[in-house]
């Protein structure tokens, strides 16, 4: 589905990403440890196709196709789903409206009918449900004065609307109280699917107690150091990443 | 691989669309009868002759020229204006040939007119008329017709072009005209009033709801001319009428000035919705070019419990000096004032309110929402006055700033002047900028740049959108997109 090859790239005027390599087959989840500064987020920008990540030199293919050659829009419409670290505001412009919009904008670019209000009403109503999302965020602004875990959730449910191929949660359980984590990894663990794979990059282990990932990988220093186990991540939270350099 | 994205003006991709835009630039091709260039009584003498009109009104005319020319050219917009020889402009352009010629009905129309109506979207004829849409169509200096005049008679609704209402009402024109706006208001509107062509003028009797919408489509057509537009609406007690202009004008190098005069009347009760699209054009990206739209609207809530609701979506012209007004003398009158202003390239802007308290008990609201893209110039200005003996005067402001790119700008000057303890005014004031930030986030989501900069301005807009009767609100977001469009490259 996924394959990293020997990725260099830079964030701003930072060379941030240096070989990095990451095979991810179909129906896959991986998580990302490492610590701050390493790169994780750069990682999810560069295939999100984010434009303050600069590509240097390695490919990335997803689904037969070069991934960086693609704009972001259109990844997005290829299955490429990013739930960001810092979800963005944007004033002015209802959730559900938003999303329609986007939905509409990859069933569009897929050759796909668009859906209109009711049929995409229809389509929502239980993705809420399961989400846990209180109805009056949906009718709000984009994640306009939402708390930090209301935005996360709104990320997982955009995810769960869109049905990507490939999605990478930044950090989306960071901030979350205990029932949210719950609901998010609920939100993940109904999408996993043969053909659908996830990156999930997270600080804590606890989180990979409800969402069992195939692979754990360490990112430092721009490249992944150690891959392993779930059991990979037991050992990462007692012992930190210093041992990794001894 | 993909280079980064940026927000920027100048590329050559930006340029070739920002050409194309502009749908309505073409220019038709009749016969017309112009005029020569140049401005003195004898200019005026001629018009009012054209018209076949009454001593009264030339009189009117030579009073309003007097005035104008001890007058100067107001100077305190935030507006960078050129020089404007009103000697190099031709007063009156006419595309029939003699007032023998005009036609008697919409049958008799030159075909090349009612073509030009097709190509802008507003059928003149009966078969493909909008339903529930009077339009009079005024091209250069006259009218060339107005739909649906018989039907809107049996509800004893007057719709009809300015100067036909000069034959056919002289007693309510002369009793409305300059009463709201005296022709020594101001420069364009003492210019207007000496030698203004058509523009439309109506009248709801006492307590009539209009049956339909009406609207006036403004085209300029001729070149080298002014058009000096007058409107006239007068809502006698009880009545209701929702008004609609649209305007546009061909692509030409030179500016060309429009400088109109609307006037509206409220008696008791009575209510007047007033709606504009201004899509005139607003010269090229280099900003050679477009119309200079000078304008004087203003209201008068006579009646008790009148009210007069301004709303306006204006993207185009190359300047816009323009102030929809309300007088509230009624007691418990109310006065709105909704805008949405565009400006791209180097289009100017300086647009926004006066509402001025008179009458105990009146209200108004202001919601103002301007957008800058390019190297435009955008500015909010409004007033809010309130007299001595309006006791609990209230005023709601809300005064909002979209920037998209980094060489425009945006400015408010709002003004109170309270003489009443009692009075109520609030002001609330926003600028925002779209953020990268923003457009990278719709773009994961798989939504085109484009598309998340008209999503982002039409949330942006939307509490002026819904103020507009529907078919229009439709046409006003279309419009605000081609508008938009070149803003990112
Ligand atoms: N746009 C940018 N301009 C300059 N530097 C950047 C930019 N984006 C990221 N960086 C830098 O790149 C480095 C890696 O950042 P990144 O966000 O990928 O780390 P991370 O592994 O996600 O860390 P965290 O665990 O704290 O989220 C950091 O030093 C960061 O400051
Ligand atoms: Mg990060």
């Amino acid at each position: 589905m996924l394959t990293i090859k020997d990725i260099y790239a830079k964030a701003g005027d930072k060379d941030i990403l240096k070989g990095l390599n990451l095979e991810v087959k179909p129906g896959e989840v991986h998580a990302i440890m490492g610590p701050n500064g390493a790169g994780k987020s750069t990682l999810g920008n560069l295939l999100a196709g984010m434009p303050y990540v600069e590509p240097q030199s390695g490919s990335v293919e997803f689904l037969g196709k070069d991934l960086l050659a693609l704009d972001p829009e259109e990844r997005a419409a290829e299955g490429v789903f990013l739930a960001f670290q810092y979800p963005v505001e944007i004033p002015g412009v209802n959730n559900m409206y938003f999303l329609r919009t986007a939905l509409n904008a990859q069933r569009k670019y897929r050759g796909e009918e668009p859906v209109d209000s009711a049929q995409f009403l229809r389509m929502v109503k239980q993705k809420i449900k399961a989400m846990n999302m209180r109805d009056d965020l949906l009718k709000r602004p984009v994640n306009v004065g939402f708390s930090g875990g209301e935005k996360k959730r709104n990320e997982v449910f955009q995810m769960g609307v869109l049905e990507p191929r490939l999605a990478i949660l930044d950090e989306t359980d960071s901030g979350l109280d205990i029932d949210a984590l719950k609901i998010v990894a609920d939100g993940v663990n109904q999408l996993r699917s043969a053909d659908r794979s996830f990156i999930i990059i997270t600080h804590y282990q606890r989180l990979l107690d409800y969402i069992e990932p195939d692979f754990v990988h360490v990112l430092a220093d721009g490249k992944i150091v150690k891959s392993g186990s779930k059991k990979l991540a037991l050992e990462l939270e007692e012992q930190g990443y210093g041992w990794l350099n001894q | 691989m993909k280079q980064k994205l940026e927000i920027k003006e100048d590329n050559a991709v930006v340029k070739a669309r920002a050409k194309q835009k502009y749908k309505e630039g073409f220019v038709t091709d009749i016969e017309s009868f112009t005029i020569p260039p140049g401005l003195d009584e004898n200019t005026i003498r001629l018009i009012s002759e054209k018209k076949d009109e009454p001593q009264w009104l030339l009189d009117y005319r030579l009073d309003a020229f007097a005035k104008w020319q001890k007058m100067t050219q107001p100077d305190w917009a935030k507006l960078n204006i050129p020089e404007i020889d009103f000697q190099a402009i031709s007063y009156y352009s006419s595309p029939n040939a003699n007032k023998e010629n005009a036609p008697k009905s919409l049958d008799e129309v030159d075909p090349k007119l009612l073509e030009t109506y097709d190509k802008l979207g507003v059928p003149l004829h009966e078969r493909e008329r909008l339903a529930g849409v009077a339009v009079d169509a005024v091209f250069d200096s006259v009218s060339v017709g107005t739909t649906f005049k018989a039907e809107l008679e049996k509800a004893g609704v007057i719709f009809s072009s300015f100067s036909e209402a000069v034959h056919d009402h002289p007693e309510l024109v002369k009793k409305y005209l300059g009463s709201v706006v005296p022709s020594s208001d101001n420069y364009f509107a003492a210019l207007n009033a000496a030698v203004f062509s058509d523009g439309s003028f109506v009248y709801i009797p006492e307590g009539v709801r209009c049956p339909m919408e009406l609207s006036t489509y403004f085209r300029i057509n001729a070149i080298n001319t002014g058009q000096f537009e007058r409107t006239l609406i007068v809502a006698e007690a009880g009545s209701y009428v929702s008004y609609l202009e649209g305007c546009t004008a061909p692509m030409r190098d030179e500016n060309q000035l429009h400088a109109a005069v609307v006037e509206l009347v409220a008696m008791d009760d009575a209510k007047i919705k007033y709606s504009t699209v201004q899509n005139w054009y607003p010269g090229d990206e280099d900003g050679k070019g477009g119309i200079y739209n000078f304008v004087t609207k203003r209201g008068n809530c006579l009646g008790k419990n009148s009210k007069i609701s301004w709303t306006q979506v204006e993207t185009g012209s190359a300047i816009t000096w323009k102030y929809p007004s309300c007088v509230l003398r009624g007691d418990h009158s109310s006065g709105e004032f909704y805008s949405v202003a565009l400006t791209n390239n180097h289009q100017q802007a300086d647009t926004g309110t006066k509402m001025i308290h008179l009458g105990k008990n009146t209200k108004s609201t202001v919601i103002s929402k301007g957008i800058s893209v390019g190297k435009s110039q955008n500015a909010y200005r409004g007033m809010v006055r309130v007299a001595k003996k309006a006791d609990h005067a209230r005023n709601f402001t809300q005064c909002d700033s979209l920037l998209i790119g980094k060489s425009c700008g945006a400015h408010t000057f709002p003004y109170t002047e309270s003489a009443n303890m009692t009075a109520k005014l609030e002001h609330e004031a926003t600028t925002s900028k779209i953020s990268e930030d923003q457009l990278n986030y719709c773009l994961q989501r798989g939504i085109t740049e484009e598309d998340a900069i008209s999503l982002i301005v039409d949330g942006f807009c939307k509490e002026v959108f819904k103020e507009l009767p529907m078919e229009f609100a439709v046409e006003a977001k279309a419009l605000l997109d081609i508008s938009l469009e070149g803003a990112i490259g």
